[in-house]
């Protein structure tokens, strides 16, 4: 039952096959006995029952969508009232949110049935999941190391079957990155595409909600139920939303690729090079057209998006004060006391760093020298990407400069860390859409292959990685011990 | 460019942020080592380039001054840590 698609499983459902019940409580098995990845950090075990006895009432009186009944998890930045959401932080260890994000109500609104909340980066800070107050993630592929982040316990939980499919969130490559080291397909929408209301903010020009999944069709699926206007969401765009899964069959013939030259640089693992070279290969055989383009400010994306995010991230985050929700410290002297104490028992080091780095760059002084000078450079950033996409349809290049990396290697050296997200974060500077599919193997851990298309055009990227999808196998290799 | 621990301790208390005394070197060090990476956005003339907040350059949406959330006061404040007759309770400010 867990190798199915959502399609087959969807067929399953309805040809009474099994139940919404017997295919819960077969996820719910497999969670528990899985538990080591460490990749939920709730299991909604009653809930989710209790949901899927509702969804097969449905199923059988004909009043269902496609995800009707169908399990999926949620990255435990997404608010859901009655089940707490942590952000994976101490700081939320105990909050229950008093409403549904916008993403949650449509997903309860198709009739999925939510497994649990799944383990992050704490507040989305990190590109290997380690900084979660719940422990590290462990990647199936190689369970020594780490499936990615921030979204890694979505990246681990989908690889290892624990789940059909389930929600990340990306503000710097944080659905693709763990979609590449995990080996699965993710998708981050233009911004604006998919309602931000009740994602946890981390950096609000950046912060995009997507689909992870095992294939480019799952894909399709989820983003037809996350995407949307929301008024709720003041940045939500309000713009027609295509059909995704029906688009997917579209021929790639005469399609334009670029291969931007500043993704292939020295810094990138030779052994990955190899892989995005054959799956590009793959793509001229199915008749498309490659072409080299440049994106001259590619090298300030990794300074340009740690000065932003981190400016934003203070911002955000000076809500947690200890007062109105979330942790307080015990006996404090005065308010200020109050104030320091919380945030400081109940942050983690990552989350402290970039609270300081962007209270730096946003105070008196170094506003212009960081923030403003950021905020120049993410337009010239930008203006490259629109130049090189007037030329091409689509870009493609590596997702990751390497393989999943060991559990605690990097973790010493920050620096390092936020170079993993080399390929990544100029896109989220930009607020186009990107994916991440499986594209093949290099010392025996997953490569993801990186496809970023023009604004509003998640349709055209699903197709590509679709069509992909129909002559290769890479998407349907599954870890040892997962089958 | 170096940070000293003196500044670290000032941004941390800018941000109301408590981080332990044998802690504030290493945070020294870190962010020396971030800012020194964000030095080569210097490299770059964007003397004509206006900065971009957003990514699709959006302008605000208004819409109309009308109430649309009902009273919730005690549902938010059923997760707050301390609470009182209706109010939000924090260590006293005024003697």
């Amino acid at each position: 039952m867990h190798n199915k698609t959502i399609s087959d499983l969807a067929k399953g459902l309805r040809s009474k096959e099994f139940s919404s019940v017997e295919l819960t409580q077969a996820y719910l098995n497999r969670i528990k006995q899985h538990d080591e990845l460490n990749c939920f950090i709730t299991v909604a075990e009653e809930h989710a029952l209790k949901n899927a006895e509702h969804a097969d009432k449905l199923l059988s009186n004909g009043s269902s969508t496609v995800l009707t009944g169908i399990p999926i998890a949620q990255k435990d930045i997404f608010c859901t009232q009655q089940i707490k959401t942590t952000c994976g932080s101490k700081m939320l260890d105990n909050f229950i949110a008093p409403y549904n994000a916008t993403v949650i109500e449509k997903f309860n609104h198709s009739g999925a049935v939510m497994l649990g909340k799944l383990n992050m980066d704490e507040f989305a800070m990190g590109s290997s999941n380690e900084t979660s107050f719940y422990g590290a993630v462990q990647n199936p592929w190689q369970t020594d190391s780490v499936p990615g982040g921030s979204s890694g316990g979505s990246a681990a939980a989908v690889a290892a079957r624990l789940t059909p499919a389930a929600t990340g969130t990306d503000t710097g490559g944080s659905i693709r990155q763990p979609a590449s080291l995990c080996g699965i397909t993710g998708l981050k929408p233009t911004y604006g595409r998919v309602s931000r209301f009740g994602m946890i903010a981390f950096a609000s020009s950046l912060d995009q909600g997507g689909p992870m999944a095992r294939s480019a069709e799952d894909a399709a699926i989820l983003m037809q139920t996350m995407a949307g206007f929301d008024e709720k969401d003041s940045t939500s765009v309000d713009k027609e939303i295509p059909d995704y899964s029906s688009g997917l069959n579209k021929s790639l013939d005469g399609l334009k690729i670029g291969l931007p030259k500043e993704f292939f640089n020295e810094g990138l693992n030779n052994d990955i090079a190899v892989v995005i070279e054959a799956a590009v290969n793959e793509y001229k055989k199915m008749g498309a057209e490659i072409k080299e383009v440049s994106l001259p400010n590619m090298n300030l994306a990794i300074p340009t998006y740690y000065v932003i995010a981190s400016a934003e991230c203070s911002a955000n985050l000076s809500r947690y004060d200890g007062v109105r929700f979330g942790y307080r410290c015990d006996d404090p002297a005065d308010l200020n006391d109050l104030y320091i104490r919380s945030r400081g028992e109940a942050f983690g080091a990552e989350v402290k760093r970039r609270i300081l780095m962007g209270t730096y760059a946003l105070s008196a002084g170094y506003y212009d020298a960081y923030y403003i000078k950021a905020q120049k450079v993410r337009r010239l950033i930008s203006e490259d990407f629109n130049k090189a996409l007037s030329e091409v349809d689509v870009l493609m290049g590596p997702v990751s400069p390497s393989t999943a990396f060991k559990t605690g290697e990097k973790t010493n050296d920050p620096i390092q860390m936020y170079l993993a997200d080399i390929y990544t974060t100029a896109i989220n500077l930009a607020g186009l859409p990107a994916m991440s599919i499986p594209a093949g193997f290099a010392d025996n851990k997953p490569v993801g292959l990186q496809i970023i298309g023009n604004y509003f055009t998640e349709d055209k990227l699903l197709n590509i990685a679709h069509q992909y999808q129909q002559v290769t196998g890479w998407h349907q290799q599954t870890p040892k011990g997962f089958e | 460019m170096t940070l000293s621990t003196d500044i670290v301790e000032q941004i941390a208390y800018l941000a109301r942020l408590g981080i332990d005394k044998n802690d504030t070197k290493t945070y020294a060090t870190d962010l020396s080592n971030m800012l020194d990476l964000m030095t080569q956005m210097g490299e770059t003339n964007t003397d004509s380039v206006q900065p971009m907040a957003h990514p699709m350059d959006q302008t605000q949406r208004l819409r109309e001054d009308i109430a649309t959330e009902s009273d919730q006061r005690q549902v938010f404040q059923s997760i707050a840590p301390q609470i009182e007759n209706g109010l939000y309770l924090v260590p006293k400010v005024i003697d």
